[in-house]
């Protein structure tokens, strides 16, 4: 098997004096396609925001690639959750993609034509080149998704990681997600998603990776049949509706 | 009197070519800076700096030095405490501008109570004294301004990935702190060297209300940069001349005239005038794709 792109061990942080994720170990290899799963408040934005060295790690390591989070920043394709983009700033879907490699850019340099083709590419990735000169603030919940999942991409990078993107989005947008992420997954990317849709995840993610402070369980959605690990990662109440929905019986 | 002669009259005196340099240059500037300013949501900000220069400006005065350098550093120390001092999440934002202004201006006050003549020029700082600015001052406004605009070109593409997702311009390692730190300090010095057209008390007009109307004429983010500053310049020069005309206060004319502006923008804007929109609501039939 492949070297991990993301090596996550025995990681334990604090946030405002709280222990938030606690002796978490994960890995994620190219051409993996991962759901990170758990109840609000698990951890699982934190984790990704750990790897994009954005939170202080208390204990353990994180390693991408060969690198520590904070020198591999600005390599990682990140798609946060939707609401913390700024949508009525006056741009057009192009520069809000395009926004994606500013950092990229020189100071006193300007955009190349390789920005513009990757700004391209990712467009037509996500089935929004034909909106491009539209504004941000004018798009449908489905579509700021897109835009937020090209910006990501017209970095083209190695690791993808998502916060909850089939979070509020119509379904053609959740099909197209699927089979976009499905396809970098086959051309090598490695990509670590958190959700809420158990069943989309399941159905679409090689692995999932249960997480409530610290990793419940981790293998194929196959081998997670086990009712014990579901009621541990999310409480009685939600794991008899989850359990239902994966068609797991107890 | 023809329009020719009501356009070019006031041209003989040196004291009103250079007013309306000053004007022109100030709205082209505070324009630019303020389209990021209103985006950002920070007018609030701009009225702390505002304030804050005021201690730098009375002690320029009392010593008899460079009023634009004397407000922009004491502008820059405010805008580096609150800078500092809102990285402790205890606080909100507005609370500590609320105190450092609030200080600072009283600072100033103090400072130049100490001076003789008081009273007048107090009056001069608070509500601006465009047709009194020397030749050294113009150079300043001129010097400093080209350095903004110049700054505004090179940052602008960070400005904007910092403004649209915080979230994700750390993520790749933008230098967010940093951003927010020169974007402090570039309203501070765009601020500083607009006082002297209209005053301690109306500058946040020049910074805000040009870009707010351009934001409700565009949707996109060059367009907004070339119109506020068009519209702070155009302001500014429509102001100076109507002061001229019916011989009323300048720094106040020239913030009624780009209220006047923003005004018809909110009613007549193409796309998110008042108008457009209680039509379009009349008539519902256009659907979007």
């Amino acid at each position: 098997m492949n070297a991990p792109v993301l090596d996550v061990r025995g990681v334990t942080v604090h946030l405002g004096g709280r222990e938030v994720l606690s002796d978490v170990d994960f890995r994620l290899r190219r051409g993996e396609l991962v759901g990170l799963i758990g109840p609000n408040g698990a951890g699982k934005t934190t984790l990704l925001r750990t790897a994009l060295g954005l939170v202080p790690i208390h204990r353990g390591a994180v390693v991408v690639g060969d690198r520590t989070p904070r020198q591999a920043q600005g390599s990682l394709g990140y798609v946060p959750q939707r609401h913390e983009f700024a949508w009525d700033f006056p741009i057009t879907v192009e520069g809000a993609v395009a926004t994606g490699r500013t950092h990229l850019t020189g100071l006193l340099r300007r955009r190349t034509a390789r920005d513009r083709e990757a700004v391209a590419d990712a467009l037509d990735r996500v089935g929004m080149a034909d909106l491009r000169t539209r504004p941000v603030g004018e798009l449908s919940g489905g579509q700021r998704q897109r835009v937020l999942v090209a910006r990501a991409l017209a970095l083209r990078p190695r690791v993808l990681l998502l916060d909850e993107p089939f979070t509020g989005i119509d379904v053609p947008t959740q099909e197209l997600l699927s089979g976009l992420l499905a396809g970098l997954r086959d051309e090598g990317v490695a990509v670590l998603m958190t959700t809420h849709d158990l069943a989309a995840a399941s159905a679409l993610c090689d692995r999932l990776c249960l997480l409530n402070r610290t990793v419940v369980a981790d293998g194929a959605p196959s081998a997670l049949a086990d009712t014990d690990i579901w009621l541990r990662t999310f409480g009685l109440d939600r794991a008899e509706q989850l359990l239902k929905a994966l068609g797991v019986t107890g | 009197m023809t329009a020719l002669e009501f356009l070019t009259a006031p041209w003989e005196y040196d004291f009103w070519r250079r007013a309306l340099l000053v004007a022109l240059m100030s709205g082209l500037v505070c324009g630019v800076i303020g389209s990021h300013v209103v985006l950002r949501g920070m007018a609030f900000i701009g009225d702390a700096v505002s304030h804050a220069v005021f201690p730098g400006i009375a002690v320029a005065f009392v010593l008899g030095t460079n009023l634009v350098l004397g407000g922009a550093v004491a502008g820059v120390v405010t805008a580096l405490l609150i800078a500092v001092f809102t990285q402790n999440r205890r606080l909100k934002e507005d609370s500590v501008i609320g105190i450092f202004f609030a200080g600072s201006f009283g600072l100033g006050i103090v400072i130049l109570s100490t001076a003789p003549g008081y009273g007048g020029s107090l009056e001069s700082f608070l509500f601006g004294s465009i047709l009194g600015i020397s030749d050294s001052d113009v150079v300043s406004v001129a010097v400093i301004g080209a350095l903004l605009l110049a700054t505004t070109g090179v940052l602008n593409s960070r400005f904007t990935a910092a403004t649209l997702d915080r979230e994700q311009a750390r993520a790749v390692g933008l230098p967010v702190f940093w951003l927010d730190l020169a974007l402090h300090v570039m309203v501070t010095l765009a601020i500083v060297i607009s006082l002297q057209a209209v005053g301690n008390i109306l500058v946040l007009a020049l910074l805000v209300t040009p870009a707010a109307a351009a934001r409700l004429l565009t949707d996109r983010l060059g367009a907004m940069m070339l119109l506020a500053p068009l519209i702070g310049a155009g302001g500014g020069v429509l102001g100076l001349y109507l002061s001229y005309a019916f011989d009323l206060a300048a720094g106040g004319l020239i913030v009624l005239t780009l209220t006047a502006i923003f005004l018809l923008c909110w009613f007549f804007a193409p796309r998110h005038g008042l108008l457009t929109r209680t039509r379009r609501t009349a008539a519902p039939a256009e659907e979007k794709p």
